[in-house]
């Protein structure tokens, strides 16, 4: 029989107060890619059948540039969030769980990552 | 010991299959599925940033029938997933809750998805041909 308090025991385990950051983020994104993917397909039926050297040059303004890497940053953390919630939902392994969880968390920074770096890359003049 | 047989609330495949639910767990699979695109989407991204050779790779693997097919898919799942997405913030505002409401969104979401990639896809052909 333990002789701590209830407070005692309930201490430091209870409410991490950002319960509600996971969909809060999962909206927030959400809201921010309406817009950032329109623009997009009207943009890649755009360039459709271009060369490097029309593409990049369509890369190359400021606006079009910071666009594109704030959807890659809202799609990336919207993927890795909703990837996530599929796999805490469907796979009971412990093992397997945390294994896809980590390669998931992974994989969208990676992603991201590269993605981000080839715009910046390409808008600065390759 | 033998096992004590407990009822068991009812699993997924005693339901009868609704538009709701389908639309529902269609969300998931595109979600699921737009991950897998955005593999590409970083391909394209990168073989731009490593100059015009292979740029032009991706663009010719983008352009060949297994590469259009994917990118038909990947423009669906966008159109759906961005649509019902649409249908999710409302929910989430606490509007079209009622049964008749959730249908006319459903459906609204199936004709929006279906018509925007064709829309998409006729302005793609109409513009370069050449994809």
């Amino acid at each position: 029989m333990s002789h701590r308090t209830p407070a005692g025991r309930v201490h430091g385990l209870g409410s991490a107060q950002h319960g509600v950051d996971h969909w809060w983020g999962q909206r927030l994104t959400a809201l921010a890619l309406i817009p950032l993917i329109i623009w997009l397909c009207i943009s890649i039926v755009s360039m459709i059948g271009a060369d490097h050297a029309t593409f990049t040059s369509w890369l190359s303004t400021p606006g079009r540039a910071v666009a594109l890497l704030l959807l890659i940053l809202a799609t990336f953390y919207h993927m890795k969030l909703g990837l996530q919630v599929v796999i805490e939902d469907y796979v009971h392994s412990r093992g397997w769980s945390t294994t896809l969880l980590v390669t998931n968390s992974f994989a969208c920074v990676l992603l991201g990552t590269a993605c981000a770096f080839a715009v910046i890359k390409v808008a600065l003049g390759g | 010991m033998a096992q004590v047989e407990r009822p068991l609330s009812p699993h997924l495949q005693i339901y009868k299959p609704q538009l709701t639910s389908i639309l529902s767990i269609l969300h998931r699979i595109t979600g699921v599925g737009l991950g897998v695109g955005t593999l590409l989407l970083t391909w394209w991204l990168v073989s731009a940033a490593y100059g015009p050779e292979s740029f032009a790779t991706a663009q010719a693997f983008i352009a060949s029938w297994f590469g259009r097919l994917l990118l038909f898919g990947f423009t669906y799942s966008l159109f759906y997933h961005l649509c019902n997405g649409i249908r999710h913030l409302f929910w989430d505002a606490g509007w079209g809750f009622e049964l008749k409401t959730a249908y006319t969104t459903g459906w609204l979401v199936v004709i929006a998805s279906v018509g925007l990639t064709l829309i998409s896809w006729i302005a793609g052909y109409a513009s370069g041909g050449a994809l």
